[in-house]
């Protein structure tokens, strides 16, 4: 019941006139950044990051989370006409969308994915307000060593478990622990690793990093592989409307792709590509048309991008009620509220309720809002992708710079920008992912603040680690799933070679 | 010892070849270790419990060690994923765009003709030929920008002398 009073309160807040912008802004750029490739959300949070210093919290963060709700649709649209996912979270439903457009079906695949990612979304958004209570009421006990164990498990879910190597993704992540480092040590007040230069000693901005690694590192890669392959859209054929036996093969996997997607993004696990391709394969499994999939199956589209569109909403259950980032986009949206100096957690449902519940209650707004932005408007959508790619990527720069610039307009901040460009671009070039970076950046600085809390707590007996059970069982887990894919490799291997 | 692997795997002859690419990664991570503690000798630990401010940077420096280590094996065993070939000339197009952009931010130049330098430059890296008509382009495209953000949103961008025309 108190969740019902919370919501209402919330959707009070997000009624008002200037929110309900807000949230339209916000859909409506995170389509338009998720539909043009090269552009994901995370970047799109990090341009507006600095352009939205002086707006009111309340409104730039609906508007954020407009954003990232509005990049899960419109990468879909994306990846059914041409192939080329925008994100990696849409790589299951280029597989099957792309086929159906090819195959002049692209409109009902296009349909089944705004609405399955409506439906996820709206009952993913529902899980995320009745879950959040209930994790906060869990969370107002930890003590900071619990808040550091948690952290570790975040640390190697995102950057080892579930990415294609492990020591890659660790090695991306200690760059953004090595970056996390650079400033001015907060208890003690001295410089580290800022080598007697005054711009470092505020430490690195995370709207340079994010717009470096994401917008100048995608650029410069996309340009260097120029050459490769041309792009081909498919034009939308046809009826965009799904046939009623469009709907009866979409509401299950619609379903089955929101419990997937859900609690796995609710998990501090990070990433929407897992619980997508589970989806998948779930419903190739499944389907009454095995035979259809690889050739365009419906199914394959429905429940992937339901899945991608539940887990966007189960991230933001350990963002908002533990302040803990799991994929980029939500470590920019955390980049967000440190702008405003809010600290997302259970401290925060209490002190300001109007502004957390405002979000939530704003998510369901947004999805409506997607719903009507994306199936009649999907031909103004598709006209987005006609824009030459050498103006596009121009484009881009233009702006990620203007973010720079705008924020601290020095030769070394846009140096800096430059460099993590490079960095984007060799990480891209050699296969490091991108967002542990950035959640190592983000999330460092914050964990060592915990863990020399607990331990000045504890007078620096480092067993209160270990004493706290919450701390014991999450340091467990972090260290299980650091040493799975390892393990599971080796039997990966082992199996092979019997074969 | 190439021949012998290689006949041994005919189906993947590249992979056994040591990646240059990845020594020089595993190098690099050395040295970012080797700075860090460097750095973290100079500081002077003042807390009286628990960890001072050179701990953590140990401790990451620890970890880049080991992955340096660990991507050496990587680089040695060829373990690398495999690359497509990469074209270097756009890629330095864009960045000496991105270098002509910090000079005019420098110079005082203002906002408009940096970041259209930018513009033209990333264009002709994607393959443009009409220089100037890009130029044109950047030119109005970075002044609406301009008007945009500085005089609607209240953005201080910087302002040379295109933007005091305005």
């Amino acid at each position: 019941m108190e969740t019902f009073a919370a919501l209402a309160h919330g959707m009070a807040v997000a009624v008002q006139p200037m929110n309900l912008l807000y949230a339209l802004i916000g859909v409506f750029l995170g389509t338009a950044v998720g539909v043009l490739p090269g552009i994901g959300p995370a970047l799109t949070v990090a341009l507006l990051l600095p352009v939205t210093y002086k707006l009111d919290p309340g409104g730039s963060l609906i508007m954020f989370a407009g954003i990232y709700y509005g990049g899960m649709y419109g990468g879909s649209t994306t990846a059914i006409l041409i192939n080329t996912p925008g994100e990696s979270a849409s790589m299951a439903t280029a597989l099957e969308g792309n086929k159906m457009a090819k195959a002049g079906r692209g409109g009902p695949a296009l349909a089944t994915s705004a609405i399955g990612s409506f439906v996820a979304g709206t009952i993913a958004t529902i899980g995320l307000a009745f879950l959040a209570p209930w994790l906060v009421d869990f969370a107002v006990r930890f003590g900071p060593e619990d808040y550091f164990a948690l952290m570790c498990v975040a640390f190697v879910t995102v950057s080892a478990t579930f990415g294609d190597s492990p020591i890659r993704g660790l090695t991306s992540l200690f760059i953004g622990l090595t970056l996390g480092l650079i400033g001015i040590d907060k208890l003690t007040g001295q410089a580290r690793l800022a080598f007697g230069m005054p711009e470092l000693l505020d430490g690195v901005e995370v709207t340079t990093l994010a717009v470096g690694l994401f917008a100048v590192g995608e650029a410069l890669y996309v340009a260097s592989r120029r050459h490769h392959a041309e792009e081909k859209i498919e034009p939308v054929r046809g009826s965009l409307w799904m046939t009623k036996q469009d709907w009866m093969r979409s509401w299950k996997p619609w379903l089955r792709g929101t419990m997937f997607g859900f609690p796995i993004g609710a998990l501090p696990a990070g990433g929407a590509e897992i619980p997508t391709f589970l989806s998948y394969s779930t419903e190739k499994r499944l389907s009454k048309h095995p035979e259809e999939f690889g050739k365009g199956a419906i199914e394959g589209v429905a429940g992937p991008e339901a899945a991608n569109n539940a887990s966007a909403a189960g991230t933001l259950v350990p963002l908002l009620t533990l302040g803990l980032p799991t994929s980029a986009t939500a470590a920019m949206m955390l980049a967000g509220f440190q702008q405003y100096g809010l600290n997302p957690g259970p401290l925060l449902f209490a002190e300001r309720p109007d502004l957390v519940w405002g979000l939530i209650a704003s998510l369901f707004i947004a999805n409506v809002m997607l719903l009507i932005l994306n199936l009649p408007l999907v031909g103004l959508w598709v006209r987005l992708l006609a824009i030459p790619q050498p103006w596009l990527y121009a484009g881009i720069l233009v702006f990620a710079t203007m973010g720079t610039i705008a924020a601290k307009p020095s030769v070394v901040e846009l140096s800096m920008l430059a460099a993590f460009g490079v960095l984007g671009f060799l990480m891209r070039r050699f296969d490091f992912p991108i967002a542990p970076v950035v959640v190592g950046l983000i999330l460092g600085p914050i964990a060592e603040s915990q863990l020399r809390r607990a331990l000045a707590i504890s007078l620096g007996d480092p067993i209160v680690l270990l004493q706290s059970p919450m701390s014991a069982t999450l340091l467990g887990i972090a260290l299980i799933a650091l040493v799975a894919p390892f393990v599971l490799k080796g039997l990966g291997r082992f199996r092979a070679s019997e074969d | 010892m190439t021949d012998g692997a290689s006949s041994d795997l005919p189906q993947r002859p590249a992979s056994r070849r040591i990646d240059p690419a990845g020594l020089v990664i595993a190098a690099a991570l050395a040295v970012l270790a080797a700075v860090l503690v460097w750095d973290a000798s100079r500081l002077s630990s003042t807390s009286m419990y628990g960890m001072g401010p050179e701990a953590m940077p140990v401790v990451v420096a620890v970890g880049l060690g080991i992955l340096a280590s660990a991507n050496l094996i990587d680089a040695l065993r060829g373990n690398l994923p495999p690359r497509e070939s990469a074209d270097p000339k756009p890629v330095l197009l864009i960045l000496g765009g991105l270098a002509l952009l910090i000079a005019i931010i420098g110079l005082g130049g203002g906002f408009i003709l940096a970041t259209s330098a930018l513009f033209v430059t990333t264009s002709a890296a994607f393959g443009r030929r009409a220089i100037l008509a890009d130029l044109v382009i950047a030119l109005v495209m970075t002044t609406l920008i301009y008007l945009a953000f500085d005089r609607l949103l209240t953005l201080s961008l910087p302002a040379g002398p295109l933007e005091r025309l305005l």
